[in-house]
């Protein structure tokens, strides 16, 4: 909403002191300018490139890396081009971004309750969490954390042994990996089928109990769907999967999955940031609520545990989701700083090694800027959207 | 409003003109600034390294003294300028800095594709590793499966998955960005292995905890010839650079040295007599005073020295001169001859 | 709570002795049901093990005295259990001035001074022209820091005095530690406000291209991570430039900081100036005033004066934001600390170096939190329904 000055004058107004003239001839201005220095700039450039020889375009995505990532989700070698290189690099971002937003939800509403506690003593230790986490830079926070991992963990050779299967190191945690025969395609299929048809028997519940008032142990029958229909596909396949467990060899491990420390750093410092902004806006959205609310719901006979989870939250997530998307773009950003700790994500590989590689400075930060545009503003749409369908309906 | 636009539109025009005025050559822009402005390390003992009171010391700093010493006959004429590995390039490109004179090796692409020239080898080096003592590894080849920790955006990174490559070893790599976390980074154990320059290996082992429970592998995986570069397309100034260098390796071939070369003047030697310009006009040739090679040896002194006074033996580095010896003695250094 | 009174009884019996006292108050606050006890001892538990092992660390076990790396080692070369802090000691000068002249630290100390004596009368209630004397403090305290920080007496290179002289030019690159932190963070607060402000306003403005162009600049900024910006500065800008042309480091990360804060700030003075209702913006037309006048007189007081906390906010942000330039190779407070923790002779007390950094960061921001609280306290602006 603009607010528009009104612009009817006397008619003998001299064109200069018009508004409607005035706003016209300044926008003109305004466009000249930044136009005139847009071109200014990539004139430089240009002239830049030119002079000093310097390589531009983007036909360096295709030419052959020649070095290694440490952590990749795709299949990716030395010998990979740099358009690979820039894909491995934004799958770590997003992973490190997912695992980051998801942990971080949990975290900011348990301490975001916990912060409103009636139990003294956990809501002053979440008051702490909350207070001291939020006022130290992150950047700080992940390298912290990256040194104490790497100072707490033991060598190699000296690795925490869990049950002969799962180990730990300054190399990272080291799984047993599942190697998928043949005929396990069932299993995840079974798993798609228990989802859909778990949504289609929540519809059916809610439906009847809007009709009737009868309940229908949904949660129950969800999660039997949902683990039992995989098992009973895997059992049936005949289990088609075998566990690779690392094994000691040479100088590590080899074999398994393994989470690398600059992950787990990462990922913890983002989930504890993060957390703690999440659980304030968890704190004001449940103060919004009036309570008013809490009082008429326990007249109704509902205990703390529903109240909080059928009347306060549902009302409170209007407040919270606004906050909370800023969070998420946050934490996406945030995680740019891995490049602090070599944890290889977007900015780290490609602003950071196939920039120097190349030296196509120009292409380089324009690509990882536009993914992080792109990113954020899928993310802003999305949550848009949903703030859409959460919002009060007015009848 | 339009006061101000008009104000913009007239620094953007100013700032137009100035940019006409600065393309000049840039031995002008050096002698008019009084100073010559050097690239080098952020931090490498024995390369380029500033003390606690923010001096200055090292190999690569001496050649930027050198330079200083050739264009104004004064060593302290120079503006050292720390650039990460990351930086270095747009520094030199964006004209930052007059030069680089930093632990850079010379390859084709970086010499035909990001526009610059490399204008001699001051320091002949290849890729190392270094490991600790209690791995007990004897050779590089032995490697298999280790974890290295490197410094990104360096030919080193890319020798690596080269060395490993062509050997069918796998491996795992953590890149840093800086020098300084890779070594943190080894020192605690996250990598087996540390890699970089052979020379940058020596340098760094002094900056360990224990720098006496790590080894250095025998094997040289790569060459890097390190040396200054200069921007491309200023030929005079990349003259001045690679001559400053040249007189420098000569002198120490003909035995002139910051001690004797008062005397040396007198010398019947004609190849003396032209480098401190005794005879002929080899420094007109460049744009500087005849005396360029003079003030040179005598306020910076030979390669030799430069070498044995930063890294040398002698010195915490402690590296042999081996390939860096003189043609004479059965290395690589070699310079054209003054004439 | 516990019982209800018969019609004839006499005299209240006094509450039962579990209800009152600080038994009493264990009971409401901590063990009102089994739940609750449960989280209790799960929280003591959480104590337990965090608290003792940390005052041990830190203080008992600490040490305090000394003045070298060997008195936080054993005999055999490995380090004592406690926290080091002989190794913050030793460093606390770099942490503050980073390379800075050892000479010369005076000057920052000096500007540090001035700081405080300029904007000191400003907390005088009553003082006459407050106004223009705030904004002057503003506008002149930066030209007065930049003088102490810089220098102005310039020696042409060689000159025997360029190493002594009290007021000698001392480059950029050589600012560093908390001094350069509070210098990056002021300016960044000081340029992005104004700038911010100009922001929102385009971006609510009628004319369509001023409002595209804002909003354009807004989304681009808020969309990337600070860090990009900063390499962005670093290694793009000087190709921006004609030949020749060229900004110091500091400057360009100083531009960086500024364009990103300000688009922040801009949405955070777009919600103020959502807030002020429609009919202000009549009733200033009504009274005949101009656009400019309008927003400086009647809306941009109000409209500031509503988002002083989240500006606050914002600041905090900035503050804990310019650790990054420590990634771009400046030696900040965390680009300082860092510095420290490579020294050989100081190596494994990196620790102690990110505590005590941590600690200084947060005595900061808590404070600058604290205050914006008070603030939205004193000005009523909290918009919480009760």
């Amino acid at each position: 909403m603009a607010v528009e000055v009104d612009t009817a004058r006397a008619p003998d107004t001299p064109i200069w002191l018009d508004s409607r003239y005035r706003a016209i001839f300044f926008q003109l201005v305004l466009l000249v300018l930044v136009v005139g220095f847009g071109a200014y700039i990539f004139h430089n450039t240009y002239v830049n490139l030119e002079r000093r020889g310097i390589a531009s375009g983007f036909a360096f995505l295709g030419s052959t890396a020649g070095f290694d990532i440490i952590m990749h989700l795709v299949p990716y070698q030395a010998s990979s081009s740099y358009g690979q290189a820039l894909l491995v690099g934004l799958l770590n971002t997003l992973v490190v971004a997912a695992v980051g937003v998801v942990l971080a939800t949990i975290v900011g509403f348990v301490m975001g309750v916990a912060r409103l506690s009636r139990n003294w003593l956990i809501a002053r230790l979440a008051a702490v969490y909350i207070e001291v986490i939020r006022n130290i830079p992150l950047l700080l926070q992940i390298i912290f954390w990256y040194l104490v991992l790497g100072k707490s963990t033991p060598s190699p050779r000296q690795s925490i042994d869990v049950g002969g299967a799962v180990f730990l190191n300054n190399r990272g945690l080291y799984m047993p990996a599942p190697v998928f025969q043949e005929g396990f395609w069932l299993t995840p299929v079974a798993f798609v089928v228990a989802v859909v048809a778990s949504i289609f028997v929540y519809r059916w519940a809610r439906a009847r109990q809007m009709a009737t008032g009868q309940q229908f142990p949904i949660l129950w029958t969800s999660l039997g769907l949902i683990f039992g229909l995989p098992l009973l596909a895997l059992l049936v396949t005949g289990v088609p999967f075998s566990l690779d467990f690392p094994k000691l060899q040479g100088f590590n491990f080899q074999g398994g999955m393994v989470l690398i420390p600059e992950f787990v750093s990462l990922a913890f410092a983002l989930v504890v940031y993060t957390g703690a902004f999440i659980a304030e806006n968890v704190r004001a959205g449940i103060m919004a609520v009036s309570h008013g609310q809490t009082e008429a719901s326990y007249a109704l006979g509902l205990r703390p545990g529903p109240t909080l989870r059928l009347v306060i939250i549902p009302q409170a997530m209007r407040v919270i989701i606004p906050p909370l998307t800023s969070q998420y773009l946050n934490l996406t950003k945030n995680s740019s700083l891995a490049t602090a700790i070599a944890y290889p994500d977007l900015v780290a590989v490609f602003a950071g090694t196939v920039l120097n590689q190349t030296g196509q400075a120009v292409e380089c930060i324009a690509i990882t800027m536009a993914v992080y545009l792109t990113t954020s503003l899928t993310t802003s749409v999305f949550m848009n959207w949903f703030n859409t369908k959460m919002a009060l309906k007015e009848r | 409003m339009k006061k101000l636009s008009l104000i913009a539109a007239g620094v953007a025009l100013t700032a137009i003109a100035a940019g006409g005025a600065q393309a000049q050559q840039t031995l002008e822009q050096v002698k008019k600034r009084g100073q010559v402005i050097c690239g080098v390390s952020q931090s490498l003992p024995g390369f380029a390294n500033p003390d606690a009171q923010g001096n200055w010391a090292g190999f690569d700093v001496e050649m930027c003294r050198a330079v200083s010493a050739a264009i104004f006959g004064d060593t302290k004429r120079v503006k050292f300028v720390p650039t990460t590995a990351k930086e270095r390039f747009t520094a030199l490109q964006s004209g930052e800095v007059d030069f680089l004179a930093r632990n850079t090796t010379w390859t084709m692409s970086r010499d035909t594709q990001l526009g610059f020239d490399f204008v001699g080898v001051n320091f002949y080096d290849g890729q190392g590793f270094m490991v600790p003592k209690k791995l007990g590894v004897k050779s590089a080849l032995e490697l298999k499966g280790a974890t290295v920790c490197t410094q990104t955006g360096t030919t080193t990174e890319l020798n690596l998955a080269d060395f490993f490559r062509s050997n069918k070893m796998d491996y795992k790599v953590v890149a840093f960005e800086k020098n300084d976390e890779v070594l943190a980074a080894y020192d605690s154990g996250r990598c087996d292995v540390f890699t970089t320059d052979r020379s940058g290996l020596a340098a760094d082992r002094t900056k360990l905890k224990s720098p006496n429970d790590h080894v250095i592998l025998p094997e040289v995986i790569s060459k890097e010839p390190l040396g200054p570069l200069v921007r491309h397309g200023d030929a005079n100034w990349g003259d001045i650079i690679r001559w400053s260098f040249f007189a420098m390796v000569n002198a120490e071939e003909l035995g002139v040295t910051s001690k004797n070369v008062d005397e040396m003047k007198k010398s019947a030697n004609p190849e003396i007599k032209r480098m401190l310009g005794i005879e002929g006009d080899f420094g007109k040739m460049i744009g500087l005073d005849n005396n360029w090679a003079y003030n040179i040896i005598k306020l910076v002194g030979n390669y030799g020295e430069s070498y044995e006074r930063n890294v040398g033996e002698k010195t915490p580095i402690g590296l042999s001169r081996g390939v860096n010896a003189l043609w004479t003695k059965g290395g690589l250094q070699y310079a054209p001859p003054i004439r | 709570m516990t019982t209800a009174l018969d019609a004839g009884q006499k005299a209240d019996l006094p509450p039962p002795a579990a209800t009152v006292g600080v038994i009493g108050w264990l009971r409401e606050n901590l063990f009102s049901s089994w739940f609750n006890a449960l989280l209790t001892l799960f929280a003591l538990w959480i104590l337990y093990l965090s608290i003792p092992p940390l005052i041990q660390w830190a203080l008992i076990d600490a040490i305090w005295t000394g003045s070298e790396a060997q008195d936080c080692k054993l005999p055999d070369g490995s380090r004592k259990e406690g926290a080091c802090w002989i190794y913050i000691k030793a460093w606390i000068g770099g942490y503050a001035y980073g390379l800075y002249p050892y000479d010369l630290r005076w000057r920052v100390d000096l500007a540090a001074v001035l700081v405080i004596v300029m904007f000191a009368p400003l907390a005088i209630k009553r003082l006459p022209y407050k106004t223009v004397y705030g904004v002057a403090v503003i506008l002149l305290y930066p030209v007065v820091a930049y003088m102490m920080f810089s220098g102005f007496v310039e020696f042409p290179p060689g000159a025997p005095e360029a190493s002594t002289h009290p007021w000698r030019v001392v480059p950029t690159d050589k600012w560093g530690g908390l001094a350069l932190t509070l210098l990056i963070a002021s300016v960044g607060i000081i340029a992005s406000l104004p700038l911010g402000i100009l922001l929102a306003l385009g971006r609510r403005s009628a004319m369509p291209i001023v409002s595209t162009f804002s909003v354009l600049f807004i989304e681009l900024w808020r969309g990337v991570p600070l860090i990009t910006v900063l390499f962005m500065s670093s290694v793009m800008l000087p190709l921006f430039l004609p030949e020749g042309v060229n900004f110091d480091k500091l400057l360009r990360a100083l531009i960086g900081v500024t364009l990103f804060s300000a688009a922040y700030m801009a949405e955070v003075v777009r919600g103020g100036l959502q807030a002020i209702p429609k009919g202000q913006y009549e009733a200033a037309q009504a009274l005949g005033l101009n656009y400019a006048k309008m927003m400086a007189l009647i809306v941009l007081p109000q409209a500031l004066r509503y988002v002083i906390p989240s500006i606050v906010n914002t600041f905090i942000g900035l503050f804990k934001d310019t650790t990054l330039v420590a990634i771009i190779g400046m030696f900040d407070l965390l680009g300082a600390i860092q510095l420290g923790n490579a020294d050989p002779k100081w190596l494994g007390f990196a620790i102690e170096g990110y505590a005590f950094a941590a600690l200084l960061y947060f005595v900061f921001c808590f404070s600058m939190s604290r205050y914006s609280l008070r603030l939205e306290r004193k000005l009523h602006t909290g918009h919480k329904k009760t």
